[in-house]
């Protein structure tokens, strides 16, 4: 620690700190254009000039300048205020001033300091404004704007661009007075490298960078901020809906340094994509089907509709004539209302979420193994890690701040290991990339394994005292070599030896997963093989070091905690034990049922078998979400009835017989659970269209129709009976996540929230190690279907794209399917990147345009699921993982060719 | 767009990875001295060897380009083989620099800043060439001429277009800055 006087109040810093970050770490504040926290200094506005020692020595920069022990700093004198003066005088002879018209009036720090300062735009000469505004970069972008005579040149998008986003989209171009920011070439920005994440706008001090779709909506004074969560993936990034209250609109999405896990830093999605909110398409009022169509309904009408079909199905067929399937999207007070809903007034454990999809190979099997199925370290701890374990992850495209925080650890100097078929951003920069063929993971762990222990790499103390069952791993692994590996997984074994040696050696490291892991036929088992190589090498239990899968969905994760899973009630209590099922049925005033349930492929076949009769669709589309469309659908028209409470009509909801209009994250309040467990608020930021509905109380006037009355007169309630029954979170209320999220386990109310797993003991108490044998993916690519297909995401949309593509820049720069395929199948096939092909498996068959390099191995194909009219799952098999029934999204065989029919999609693919 | 990416023939890019490879492991600090390489190699720096070189060394396109353009030393758009420099500082302008421009500029059918489209002469106007003593200037590559009038201006392009045996640039068609016919 340093002490040191600033402007007469004495402080303290840590030893390196510059003397600006001091003063702002003790309130105080430093005039400054180009400095930002996240940012490197570069002293390029000078602004920031203070004395120390004396007013009479020569200014130093506050921003570039250390602090040392006993000085005093003075950052204010009349020699200061007529140097800014000067500096900004110098900025406004070349701004064009316009704060009349200028969107950033009143949030423009250029203004601001001008005002205190006293600068006048005439001192240097006026600026001679250009007729008609210079082309740029962004005059074809429909999301960014970049206004070159608003610009004072402080660098500051420009080096967020390059030293945290990684894009290095920007450059400065040229020097001096013509400087300039651009792209390289003065490409159009959606052409770049650009990846849409709005920071360069976050950042700009002026309203020289700002979104297009913002000009004219409100300035600061006209806007209201409202902090909220975000609702596009398991990250579950902190910002402000900025909402315009006489339009009762959201006009943009702003962050400050520092705020949420993001410390202000969001993907394109959280930045970009909430024109969805406003969409004309949204549903308004309730839609009762009547000889075929939909006519409109009123609530009390639809409401009871739906109540009297779901108690006929459930009085006359019992628990296994009824489902209900929870939203991962959704609040967990809404999650934990519609598991009440199946159990106290369904009486049945038919409860499931997406978590079947995605994830819950990762619940159950590290509940296996460790006891509780979560993301065992904290997303700030990844900075700190030393050997990335990457495998079937793409976190810059699927979880983008968990990237941010992985380039940071390599900027620290971290080694990055990653092992997936395809180039991912993450594995072009890896320090070691293991191109494996798809569906061999197991076959890796297990040639690392044997490696780590024919070498003694293993961390024996760990393993003899916290751990079981080590000998069957021992004897299992021992015919697994890695040149067995090498040949089953189509890798050198000189690359999986110097993995397994790395991984054992980190100090710490640390493993990351995701689907590519999960959506196997042996999915859970991949995970509880990755859970064995953290357990061998003892690389979990330590802060930055553990096994981490990162959650999809925004509430995934909160969606199994609070219960929407067959097997479990909120907190993971086993649905099985009967104290468990007592404590509840005393709290809810009902018996529970006992019967084990299902999960939503089981419901969807069970309702093909005719077994069961009526379904409660929640927040998501099975139709296009779940593998083998053809047999989705035909499942679902099996149904004698279907309630989907929606925001859009979805193609479930064209199928079903009343229609619910429901509320999106930004009309209603509760909360949200990220990946590392961190239960974050969402807020009411405008008013939901027409008649919609929040979720918390269609859920209760259901259960209420249904005959088992249940009313709250607000989320805060529903979390506090929630967090009565689970023991986890009992610690947690509104008041005490106001403005930051608390992580579980928080048990009681001074308890500060557990940042990682498994400290000293597991969850379980030991944790279990498995043998795990190798199997193939259930469908081999064979002479009818020589590739193998794989799914998964981008960058750019979510789930099934129906919020993502009603938002204009993301719709320019993706927005149509493609497949990615390797150059030397695409010559042989004569297939031409931008081509139209069509790719054919024994589901189904879609005409798609080719992306052709060498992203992919050979004899491997990969596509995004986010397009409805070329819907991707019409061609993926519905082949289950063992334990969990999630779909092998993963692998499956299929065939491609040119198609040279005339309605083919035609162009470049999108970038 | 440059001039030599409209043509037909595709630019060969072949020598971009021997400015890589030279270098390995490519770092940003070898940036500046792979763009001289690159400016040697093509006589500027072409937009597709650019993103060549990005592709293959890994450093960003957008960090090339910054460089490209702080350092005035490096040509964006393709120049001639030989780089025709008519000083216009205040000596030689008081002397009558604007004349020898343009009687350059006819010659080669070429205004200042442009190549001629046989890529053998471009012109480019500078401040001061630090050599007044001599007004008006012109330098030709590395070859100082003084003294000049606009009659002499012209022999001397004239017998270096004799040397290289090239047909006079002066009768085919000019040139013209932003008006190439390129897609975008
Ligand atoms: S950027 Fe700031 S100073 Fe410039 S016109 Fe806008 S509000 Fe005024
Ligand atoms: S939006 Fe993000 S990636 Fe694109 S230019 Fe701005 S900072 Fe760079
Ligand atoms: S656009 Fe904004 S952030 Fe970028 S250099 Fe100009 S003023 Fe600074
Ligand atoms: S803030 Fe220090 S120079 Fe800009
Ligand atoms: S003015 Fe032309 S050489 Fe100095």
């Amino acid at each position: 620690m340093v002490r040191l006087t600033l402007d007469g109040r004495t402080i303290e810093a840590r030893s390196g700190q510059t003397i600006l970050e001091a003063a702002l770490a003790n309130g105080m504040d430093i005039p400054r254009l180009c400095h930002d926290p996240r940012l490197i200094p570069s002293g390029a506005c000078r602004l920031c000039q203070v004395h120390v020692g004396g007013t009479e020595r020569e200014p130093v920069l506050a921003c570039c300048t250390a602090v040392t022990e006993g000085a005093t700093v003075v950052t204010e004198s009349p020699e200061l205020a007529s140097r800014r003066r000067a500096i900004l005088e110098l900025l406004l002879s070349e701004h064009r001033m316009s704060c009349a018209t200028c969107d950033a009036d009143g949030d423009c720090a250029l203004q601001d300091l001008a005002y205190r300062y006293g600068a006048t735009e005439w001192a240097y000469g006026t600026f001679q404004h250009t007729e008609p505004a210079i082309l740029n970069y962004t005059s074809e972008n429909r999301g960014i704007e970049y206004d070159v005579e608003k610009c004072i040149r402080c660098g500051r998008c420009v080096r967020f661009c390059d030293e945290v986003q990684g894009a290095c989209a920007l450059t400065f171009d040229g020097r001096g007075i013509t400087m300039k920011v651009n792209t390289a070439h003065g490409r159009a920005l959606h052409q770049s490298d650009c990846e849409l994440c709005g920071g360069c706008i976050r950042l700009c001090p002026t309203g020289a960078m700002r979104e297009k779709t913002a000009r004219g909506m409100g300035r600061l004074k006209d806007l209201t901020k409202v902090q909220t969560t975000c609702t596009y993936c398991g990250v579950g990034c902190t910002f402000e809906l900025n909402v315009n209250p006489r339009l009762n609109r959201v006009v943009r999405v702003t962050t400050q340094p520092g705020m949420g896990i993001n410390d202000g830093n969001l993907c394109v999605k959280g930045h970009f994509a909430f024109d969805f909110i406003h969409s004309p398409e949204r549903l308004r009022k309730p839609l009762i089907r009547e000889h075929g169509a939909f006519r409109e309904a009123s609530w009390e009408e639809a409401i009871e509709k739906a109540g009297r079909a779901l108690v006929a199905a459930r009085d006359r067929y019992g628990p296994e004539g009824l489902a209900f399937l929870s939203s991962s999207r959704c609040t967990n007070e809404e999650n934990y209302l519609m598991q009440k809903l199946a159990r106290a007034a369904g009486r049945t454990n038919n409860i499931d979420q997406c978590a079947t999809t995605c994830h819950a190979p990762t619940v159950a099997g590290l509940a296996l193994s460790l006891g509780s199925g979560a993301m065992t370290n904290s997303i700030s701890e990844i900075k700190h890690v030393q050997t990335l374990f990457v495998i079937g992850a793409n976190p810059t495209e699927a979880h983008p701040i968990v990237g941010l925080e992985m380039k940071k650890a390599m900027r620290n100097g971290a080694r990055l290991i990653v092992c997936d078929p395809r180039d991912t951003w993450m594995a072009k920069h890896a320090h070691l990339h293991i191109k494996h063929r798809h569906g061999t993971d197991n076959m890796l762990i297990n040639a690392m394994m044997h490696h780590i222990l024919a070498r003694g790499l293993h961390d024996r103390p760990f393993v003899a005292d916290r751990c079981e069952q080590f000998e069957a791993l021992r004897e299992n692994v021992r015919s697994y070599t890695p040149e067995l590996a090498a040949e089953v997984c189509g890798v050198e074994a000189g690359l999986i030896r110097r993995a397994a040696e790395w991984y054992a050696a980190g100090t710490p490291s640390a493993i990351f997963y995701t689907l590519g892991i999960t959506e196997h036929t042996c999915g859970t088992e991949n995970v509880q093989n990755l859970a064995n190589l953290a357990m061998l090498c003892g690389q979990i239990g330590k802060e930055s070091s553990g096994i981490n899968p990162i959650r999809g969905q925004n509430n995934v994760q909160g969606a199994c905690d609070v219960g929407a899973i067959h097997s479990v009630l909120p907190g993971y209590q086993k649905v099985a034990d009967a104290a468990v099922r007592a404590a509840f049925a005393k709290a809810w005033g009902v018996e529970l049922p006992t019967h084990p349930g299902g999960r939503v492929t089981d419901f969807l076949e069970k309702a093909g078998e005719g077994v069961l009769k009526a379904f409660y669709v929640f927040g998501e589309d099975p139709v296009l979400s779940e593998p083998n469309q053809a047999r989705v659908v035909e499942n679902l028209k099996k149904l004698d009835f279907l309630v989907v409470q929606e925001i859009f009509m979805s193609e479930t909801a064209m199928l079903a017989d009343v229609v619910l209009p429901a509320t999106c994250f930004a009309e209603k309040d509760g909360t949200f659970t990220n990946t590392e467990r961190r239960v974050q608020r969402v807020r009411k930021a405008v008013e939901p269209p027409g008649e919609a509905r929040q979720d918390w109380r269609i859920l209760c006037d259901m259960s209420t129709a249904m005959g088992y009355p249940m009313s709250y007169g607000h989320p805060s309630e529903i979390w506090d009976e929630l967090a009565s029954l689970t023991p986890s979170l009992a610690g947690i209320s509104y008041t005490r996540i106001d403005k930051m999220g608390l992580q579980w386990p928080c048990p009681t109310p001074d308890h500060p929230g557990t940042a990682f797993l498994h400290q000293g003991r597991f969850t379980r108490g030991k944790g279990l190690m498995h043998a795990i044998a190798f199997r193939p993916p259930a469908e081999q690519p064979d002479a009818d279907y020589p590739f193998v297909l794989s799914t998964g995401r981008t960058l750019y949309h979510y789930n099934i794209g129906n919020m993502t593509r009603k938002t204009a820049p993301i719709a320019q720069k993706q927005n149509a399917n493609f497949v990615e395929m390797h150059d030397a199948d695409a010559e042989r096939l004569g297939i031409v990147d931008g081509g139209a092909v069509r790719v054919t498996t024994r589901r189904g068959s879609i005409s798609v345009r080719a992306r052709v390099s060498g992203k992919v191995r050979p004899g491997a194909l990969w596509m995004p699921f986010h397009f409805a009219e070329s819907s991707t799952n019409r061609l993926t098999h519905d082949a289950f993982d063992n334990i969990t029934r999630t779909a092998e999204y993963k692998c499956c065989a299929a065939t491609i060719e040119p198609d040279g029919h005339p309605d083919a999609p035609t162009g470049e693919p999108p970038r | 767009m440059s001039i030599s990416e409209c043509t037909d023939k595709p630019l060969d890019l072949s020598p971009v990875a021997a400015m890589v490879a030279d270098r390995a492991p490519f770092s940003e600090g070898d940036v500046i001295d792979a763009l001289q390489d690159m400016q040697t190699r093509y006589g500027y720096l072409p937009r597709a060897a650019m993103d060549e070189m990005a592709r293959l060394s890994g450093v960003p396109v957008a960090r090339l380009y910054g460089v490209a353009t702080f350092y005035s030393q490096f040509h964006l758009q393709p120049h001639g083989r030989h780089a025709v420099r008519v000083c216009r500082g205040t000596a030689c302008h008081v002397r009558g620099a604007a004349g020898i421009l343009s009687a350059i500029s006819r010659h080669l059918g070429i205004e200042d800043g442009d190549t001629t489209p046989d890529m053998q002469f471009s012109i480019e106007s500078v401040a001061c060439l630090g050599t007044c003593f001599l007004a008006p200037v012109m330098l030709v590559d590395d070859q100082y001429y003084g003294n000049l009038t606009s009659d002499k201006a012209v022999a001397t392009l004239k017998r270096i277009q004799a040397r290289d045996g090239a047909p006079n640039a002066a009768a085919q068609p000019a040139a013209q800055k932003g008006s190439a016919p390129c897609p975008p």
